[in-house]
């Protein structure tokens, strides 16, 4: 089995779903001949085309705006857009347009939208270049939010994202684009959305998180047992969907939780998560949950590690939650 | 290479007496299409009055006249059933024209329970996929880059459909407005845009939108032909729309078309009008009303007759009267409607959340908690 980076094996999402879907349409900046300026969509325009890979004047509402009434018309369209800081003059398109189709319709017009877009943190990325803008998606009904950590998961669910009907925010975590490798099958297969996975099994915390922050609570879940803490970690991999069913038999399990995210903590995903989880645990946790999270300042330039979420902040909080 | 022409003259065929403008280009339409033509305009000023009068009883929430506009709304009738339209709200000839009944017209506004769009939204938010009409919304413009999508995708898919989009001059200031105009021009989409220039944008008149000398004018800026019409003149709107329709069909991409006309009353149920405009202004219309214009131009032809319109109101009010009955009957959607098509597939979240309702709503306790 071949060995693949995360945009390797978003790039062979995207082949495999332009090859069989005919209605499939990449559009965004840079796309096209180029390949993406993090080269996701690299080799497609030549085997695909300039009408199904589409370099588009520069501007995310028209690119949202055209792939939307693409989906609505019955085509498939995947629009990349370059970073998710870049999200914003599209909100309108996406929150008010993309996401209601359907339901605004009476079912009349589903707006199978898969857009494609950089996220995170630790690239030397400023402000404009950094942000996790996820919660702002997830509170919008009518949009699906997927966050893969690692190259398997990263095809499978795409592939997942573009077999089914509905709107799809598909955030791939930039930092760890070319660092996070595995073996990763040529050929189509799915994950299953709206599943979490529990990427190492532990008995006293479970440390809840996704995309680049997994493999940081890895690293905290491996250094605590070195001080003799055995830590569940889970992969949220849908954040909506998200898998509540996974979390709560875990909580249930260990008794205590840490939620893990780079965006900030006020009103972050990680309040939604906690806030769940006391609404099925509060009997069985030995512990209030604790959040690891970006801080509520504007995501910085030079200070970006100090910034960011890290092993050493996820391991205090692992140890508040068991000295409580 | 398209030549582009800067507007400066309203493209007409009939003037104020209904009679043929010397050297104009006469749209080539059967008799009875240009009776129906008059009646569905003529029909959409009876139904617009009607409409009103039962807001201002109380019986719905909203309303907007499209009074004056009539003839802006038949830039539909060149195109083929399986074009593509994207309205604004102040169309309802066009969803007439298609062939929207006045049960569902009416159903739509109740937001009962057999509103199509299932009382998801508020009165004049029209959808018809069968109709491949495209859902209404009120955030203006959003629809302008939509439509030229889906022109892109006709373009993709090698039709030779096209796709049509209604906006306000208003609207010519949104960022969708630029950016739908350019991704056009870019790709040569097979899209007809339809600027109807009624003057204002609820209390503000056009010079504070732009200091252009027209709307059409901004075609230039994006590598299209623009063209002003006399939008009271509805068989030069019908022209000028079969030419864009025309040109979009034979790969020479977008138009944009400002139909120049008047919005005679308020902008919709909840304002009023005699706050920010002279009254004069609109007293001033009348001759210029596109639906006398049509009257007499067919009556010259020997094609109606005050009897025959005589006729024609008794039966859109009966028909109206009718539906209006039904539709005020009809309750609302089932309280399980709430929850659907949000998803294609109900996800937990939901279902747990509709269970709650439903058990609030059956239950004689309505302090139960989920």
């Amino acid at each position: 089995m071949p060995t693949m980076n995360i945009i390797q094996a978003v790039n062979s999402a995207l082949r495999i779903q332009m090859a069989r879907e005919p209605k499939a349409v990449i559009l965004g900046e840079d796309v096209g001949k180029f390949g993406g300026v993090f080269r996701a969509t690299s080799g497609l325009y030549d085997e695909f085309g300039e009408d199904r890979v589409i370099d588009t004047p520069l501007a995310e509402a028209g690119i949202i705006g055209t792939a939307i009434g693409m989906a609505v018309y019955g085509m498939r369209p995947i629009p990349e857009i370059q970073f998710s800081d870049f999200i914003f003059p599209a909100f309108d398109q996406i929150v008010n347009e993309m996401a209601k189709f359907r339901y605004r319709s009476g079912g009349q017009y589903p707006c199978p939208v898969v857009i494609r877009t950089p996220v995170g943190g630790g690239i030397r990325g400023g402000h404009y270049h950094s942000q996790s803008p996820e919660a702002l998606f997830i509170h919008t009904p009518g949009l699906k939010v997927v966050l893969p950590s690692n190259p398997y998961d990263a095809k499978g669910l795409l592939l997942s994202c573009l077999q089914q009907d509905d709107p799809v925010l598909f955030m791939e975590p930039k930092k760890i684009y070319r660092a996070s490798r595995g073996e990763v099958p040529d050929e189509a297969y799915t994950v299953e959305l709206g599943k979490a996975k529990i990427v190492r099994e532990g008995e006293q915390v479970t440390l809840i998180g996704y995309g680049a922050m997994v493999s940081i609570m890895e690293e905290a879940a491996i250094k605590a047992e070195e001080i003799g803490i055995s830590c569940e970690v889970i992969d949220l991999r849908t954040l909506l969907p998200f898998d509540l069913e996974t979390l709560v038999e875990s909580v249930n399990k260990t008794g205590r939780a840490v939620v893990v995210h780079e965006a900030p903590k006020t009103c972050g995903f990680g309040a939604e998560l906690a806030s769940s989880l006391y609404e099925r645990c509060l009997g069985v946790l030995e512990a209030p949950i604790e959040r690891v999270a970006g801080f509520d300042t504007p995501f910085p330039y030079s200070l970006e590690h100090e910034y960011m979420p890290n092993a050493d902040r996820v391991i205090g909080a692992i140890r508040k939650t068991l000295e409580w | 290479m398209v030549a582009i022409q800067v507007p400066d003259n309203l493209r007409r065929v009939l003037d104020v007496d209904g009679k043929i403008v010397p050297g104009a280009r006469v749209p080539t339409i059967a008799e009875e299409e240009l009776v129906r033509i008059y009646e569905t305009m003529r029909s959409v000023r009876l139904v617009d009055e009607r409409m009103m009068r039962i807001q201002r009883q109380g019986k719905l929430a909203f309303y907007m006249k499209s009074t004056g506009e009539e003839a802006t709304h038949m830039s539909v009738v060149p195109l083929r059933k399986d074009d593509w339209i994207y309205p604004s709200y102040r169309e309802q000839g066009a969803w007439f024209w298609r062939g929207y009944s006045l049960e569902d017209f009416l159903n739509q506004h109740f937001g009962n329970s057999k509103d199509v769009t299932k009382g998801r939204q508020m009165p004049v938010h029209h959808s018809a996929n069968w109709l491949n009409m495209v859902s209404i919304s009120s955030p203006v413009g959003t629809q302008i880059p939509q439509a030229v999508g889906t022109a892109m995708g006709m373009k993709i898919s090698g039709t030779d459909q096209v796709a049509m989009t209604f906006f306000g001059e208003g609207t010519s200031s949104m960022g969708d407005f630029h950016v739908g105009m350019n991704f056009a021009g870019v790709t040569k989409a097979p899209v007809i845009f339809i600027i109807r220039n009624n003057g204002w944008a609820i209390s503000v008149p056009l010079e504070k939108q732009t200091a252009a000398q027209s709307f059409a004018s901004k075609a230039v800026g994006y590598g299209m032909p623009g063209v002003r019409v006399d939008g009271n003149d509805v068989l030069a709107v019908i022209q000028v729309a079969a030419e864009a329709a025309e040109r979009a069909r034979a790969g020479l991409g977008p138009t944009l078309i400002e139909a120049v006309t008047y919005r005679v009353e308020g902008h919709s149920s909840s304002d009023d009008p005699s706050v920010y405009r002279n009254p004069a202004e609109p007293a001033a219309w009348g001759p210029r009303d596109p639906l006398t214009r049509m009257s007499l131009y067919l009556k010259g032809r020997d094609l109606w007759s005050d009897d025959i319109e005589t006729t024609l109101l008794e039966k859109v009010n009966d028909e109206f009267s009718h539906y209006l009955k039904l539709a005020e009957d009809l309750g609302a959607p089932d309280i399980e409607t709430l929850f659907e098509d949000v998803f294609d597939e109900m996800p937990w979240h939901l279902q747990e959340q509709r269970k709650y309702l439903l058990a609030q709503a059956r239950t004689k306790n309505p302090h139960i908690h989920n």
